[in-house]
C-alpha cells in the first residue's frame, strides 16, 4: 500500500450483483413485483407475545433455514436470514466468480447490523440455570450475539479471506458500509467487497421502540398527516461492489456518491431542522459531482414518526425544492433498522432497472405541512439517478447516490 | 498507506492518561495494575457526567486527551469508534428485563444499547457534524478500526480520530465472554505530518505471519490478551519508546496488519515537512 493509492477516486463503484430478502419476498423478482403491485407485507405481530398491538414485516419460514454442520455455531435468526439471502438469484455464484478473478484475500466483507444474534441471547437469558444463573452451555457468544457475527458468517459462507468488520451505527449501518467498501477499494486494501447486512425481529427492538413511544399500533404511514410511528420489519440485502469494467453493461447500477454526517443533536431524535440529513445528502451529491436537479427519485428514510418525517421533509425541500419525487418504502417492508440502507439501495437499483418509481402503501393523506414532493402511488418512470437516505440513532446519517451505468 | 499520529489518549488499569503512561509503556517504569480510573472529560457537563454510561465516559475522556495533545478541535474531524462488545451493562439490563415477567424497558437504556452510543454522545459534546462510524470485529475490533481510520485519512485526505474501547460484561455474559479491565485508546491520525506529529505509521495488510507483537511486561501482556482494545498497546509502546519499530497485529484468523512505526521530532517536521527520523 503506497500513498499513490490516494490519487484513485473512491467513486464510482459497480454493483455487480445484489441479493435481497424482505417480508415482501425472497429475491429480486418477488421484490419488484411487490413494489409494482403496491403490496405491503405489514401484518399484526404474532412473532412475540406482546402486551401491545403492533404491525411487523416478518419473513415467513425463516425457522426452516437452520444452519448446520461445521457452521452450526452461527445458527441464529439473523445469520439464517443472511444465509437465505446469499442463496438468492445466484449471488453466491457471482461472489465465487469474483473470488476467481481477484483471489479470496482481495475481497472484503463490510456488513451492517443492529440486532445481530440478540434474539438468541434473549432466549438464552430465559433459560439461565435457576441456581447458578449461567447461560445454557450451547450458547455461542462469538458466533451469534457478538455484533461481528454477521460478517464472520458471510465471510465463512462465501469463502472469503479479505478485510472484514461490522458497522453498527443503528439505522444507517448498511448504507455506511458502501462508504467503507469504496474507501478500502480506493486505498488498494481490496479489489471488491461484499457489503450489506441483516436485521431480524427480536424482543429488544419491539419492546425498545415501544418504550420510546415511536411504534405505531397500525401499519406505518410515512409522511401521512396522521402518522403514528414505525412498524418494525426484518430484512437482509447484500451487494457485490467492485470497480466498473468491461464485464459490466448498460443495465449495471453504479454507486456514484456516498455522503455521511452526524446530527450532533440528540441520541434518539433527529435534528428538527434536518441539518444532519441535509448535510449527508449534500455530501453525497458532491461526491457524485451532481446538482440536486440530477436526482430523479429519493428513497426517503421516512419511518413515519412525527418528528423524523417532518425533519426529513424540511431537509429534502431545502435542498431539492418540490420538483424531485420521493417516497419512503417503509410501508412495504417496515423499518428494517440497520438493514434498511442496503435493502432500500436495492429498491432504488430495481427501480432504475425496471423503470419503476415505488409508492407508499398505507399513506393516505400526505401531511399538508410538508413541502417536498411525496409519491403515494407507484408509477412507471425512467429513473437515471436515485438517492437513498438512511438516518439512525446517535445522529448517524448516510445518503447514497445510485445511477444507471449508461 | 502512510498516516501520521498526531495525538494519543489512553485510559486503562494503571494507565492514567497517555502522558503519565508513556514511561510505563516504554518499559522505564513498572506497570502497577489497578482499577481503571476514568477521568472527568472536559467534554461532558457535570450532570451529564453522572448519567453517562461507562463506555461514553471512557470514550470522551480519551478522545478529549488525544485532541488536546494534537492541538486540534474535534468538531471538524471524522471519527471511527471500535468496540468488541459495546456497553455490556446496558445490554445485560435489557436482557434481564426481557426475561422477567414485566418486560418494560427504559427508553434511555434502549437508545444507549446501540453500538454507536459513544459516537452519538461524542457528536453532541463536540458539536461535530463530521462523518462518524462505529464498528465491531470481535477480538480484532481495534485493528479493524485502525485500518478503517487509516484508509479514511488516506482516501479522504482528512484527519480522522480512532476511539477504541472495551468494558467488561456483568454475569452471566462475562462467563461466556471474559474481558479484562476496561480500557480505551484514542489516536488522532492525519494524512500529512503537522507540528504535533508524534510518529509516522506505514500500514501493510498481509496474509498471517507467525509473529505478533507482545508487551514485555507480564501484566501489560495479560491486559493485551484479555481486553480487545488493549491490542493497541504495542503500537503505543512503540511511540512511547521514541524508537522505530515494526509492530505486528493479528487481524482475523488469516491476516496480519504490520505497522512500520517511525517516531518524528515535531520541530523537524515543521522545518522539513516530511519524515525526519529521530536518530538511534
Amino acid at each position: 500500500m503506497s500513498n499513490a493509492a490516494r490519487s484513485s477516486s473512491a467513486m464510482p463503484l459497480a454493483l455487480s450483483d445484489f441479493s435481497i430478502v424482505t417480508s415482501l419476498g425472497a429475491g429480486r423478482a418477488q421484490t419488484i413485483d411487490a413494489l409494482r403491485a403496491g403490496r405491503s407485507a405489514l401484518a399484526p405481530c404474532t412473532f412475540e407475545t406482546l402486551p401491545f398491538p403492533t404491525y411487523v414485516g416478518e419473513i415467513a419460514g425463516l425457522d426452516a433455514h437452520s444452519i448446520n454442520g461445521e457452521m452450526a455455531g452461527f445458527d441464529c435468526r439473523n445469520n439464517r436470514l443472511a444465509a437465505m439471502t446469499l442463496r438468492q438469484d445466484g449471488f453466491a455464484d457471482s461472489v465465487a466468480a469474483a473470488r476467481e478473478r481477484y483471489g479470496s484475500d482481495r475481497i472484503g466483507v463490510f456488513a451492517g447490523t443492529s440486532t445481530s444474534g440478540l434474539l438468541k441471547t434473549e432466549t438464552a437469558y430465559r433459560r439461565r440455570d435457576p441456581t447458578t444463573g449461567r447461560l445454557p452451555p450451547e450458547f455461542d457468544y462469538a458466533r451469534t450475539h457478538n455484533t461481528y457475527s454477521l460478517a464472520r458468517f458471510v465471510r465463512a459462507a462465501l469463502d472469503l479471506a479479505g478485510p472484514a468488520f461490522v458497522v453498527s451505527t443503528a439505522c444507517a449501518a448498511t448504507a455506511k458500509v458502501f462508504g467503507s467498501a469504496a474507501r478500502m477499494i480506493a486505498a488498494g486494501v481490496c479489489d471488491a467487497a461484499v457489503v450489506g447486512g441483516a436485521d431480524t425481529l427480536c424482543a429488544t427492538t419491539l419492546f425498545g421502540f415501544h418504550a420510546l413511544g415511536v411504534m405505531a399500533d397500525e401499519p406505518c404511514r410515512p409522511f401521512d398527516a396522521s402518522r403514528r410511528g414505525i412498524s418494525i420489519g426484518e430484512a437482509a440485502g447484500f451487494v457485490l461492489v467492485e470497480r466498473p469494467s468491461d464485464g459490466h453493461h448498460a443495465d449495471t447500477i453504479l454507486l456514484t456518491g456516498v455522503g455521511e454526517s452526524s446530527d450532533a443533536y440528540h441520541m434518539s431524535s433527529p435534528h428538527p431542522e434536518g441539518i444532519g440529513a441535509r448535510l449527508a445528502m449534500e455530501r453525497a451529491l458532491e461526491a457524485a459531482g451532481l446538482g440536486p436537479s440530477a436526482i430523479d427519485y429519493i428513497n426517503l428514510h421516512g419511518t413515519a414518526t412525527p418528528v423524523g418525517d417532518a425533519a426529513e421533509d424540511r431537509a429534502v425541500f431545502d435542498l431539492f425544492g418540490a420538483g424531485t419525487p420521493g417516497s419512503s418504502t417503509k410501508g412495504f417492508s417496515g423499518h428494517t433498522l440497520g438493514a434498511s440502507g442496503a435493502i432500500e439501495a436495492i429498491f432504488c437499483a430495481l427501480g432504475i432497472q425496471h423503470d419503476f418509481l415505488p409508492g407508499s402503501p398505507h399513506t393516505r393523506t400526505v401531511d399538508p405541512a410538508f413541502k417536498s414532493q411525496y409519491v403515494r402511488e407507484g408509477r412507471r418512470a425512467r429513473i437515471n439517478r436515485a438517492m437513498s437516505n438512511s438516518f439512525g440513532f446517535g445522529g448517524a446519517n448516510c445518503s447514497l447516490v445510485l445511477a444507471r451505468a449508461a | 498507506m502512510r498516516v501520521y499520529i498526531e495525538g494519543v489518549g489512553l485510559c486503562g488499569p494503571g494507565l492514567d492518561g497517555w502522558t503519565t503512561s508513556q514511561p510505563v509503556l516504554a518499559g522505564a517504569q513498572e506497570h502497577t495494575p489497578a482499577s481503571t480510573r476514568v477521568p472527568a472529560s472536559p467534554l461532558l457537563p457535570a450532570n451529564e457526567r453522572r448519567r453517562a454510561v461507562q463506555t461514553v465516559r471512557l470514550s470522551l475522556a480519551v478522545g478529549a486527551e488525544a485532541f488536546a495533545a494534537a492541538g486540534r478541535h474535534p468538531s471538524a474531524t471524522a471519527t471511527v469508534f471500535a468496540s468488541s462488545g459495546g456497553d455490556g451493562e446496558t445490554i445485560h439490563e435489557i436482557l434481564n428485563v426481557l426475561a422477567s415477567p414485566n418486560r418494560e424497558l427504559s427508553p434511555t437504556r434502549f437508545h444507549n444499547s446501540v453500538h454507536n452510543t459513544p459516537a452519538g454522545y461524542w457528536g453532541i459534546a463536540t458539536e461535530s457534524r463530521a462523518p462518524s462510524t462505529s464498528l465491531c470485529c470481535h477480538d480484532d475490533s481495534f485493528v479493524a478500526g485502525l485500518l478503517e481510520a487509516a484508509v479514511q485519512a488516506t482516501v479522504e485526505q482528512q484527519p480522522v480520530a480512532l476511539i477504541a474501547y472495551d468494558v467488561q460484561y456483568p454475569a452471566p455474559l462475562c462467563d461466556v465472554r471474559p474481558i479484562g479491565a476496561a480500557l480505551a485508546v484514542a489516536l488522532v491520525l492525519t494524512p500529512e505530518p503537522s507540528g504535533s506529529t508524534l510518529a509516522s505509521v506505514e500500514l501493510h495488510l498481509r496474509p498471517r505471519s507467525g509473529a505478533v507483537s507482545i508487551m514485555p511486561s507480564a501484566s501489560l501482556e495479560a491486559l493485551r490478551q484479555r481486553t480487545p482494545a488493549a491490542r493497541s498497546l504495542p503500537v503505543l509502546a512503540a511511540i512511547a519508546r521514541r524508537d522505530k519499530a515494526m509492530v505486528m497485529l493479528d487481524y482475523l484468523s488469516d491476516m496480519t496488519l504490520a505497522l512500520d512505526v517511525v517516531p518524528i521530532r515535531a520541530d523537524a517536521v515543521l522545518g522539513i515537512g516530511s519524515s525526519e527520523r529521530v536518530p538511534g
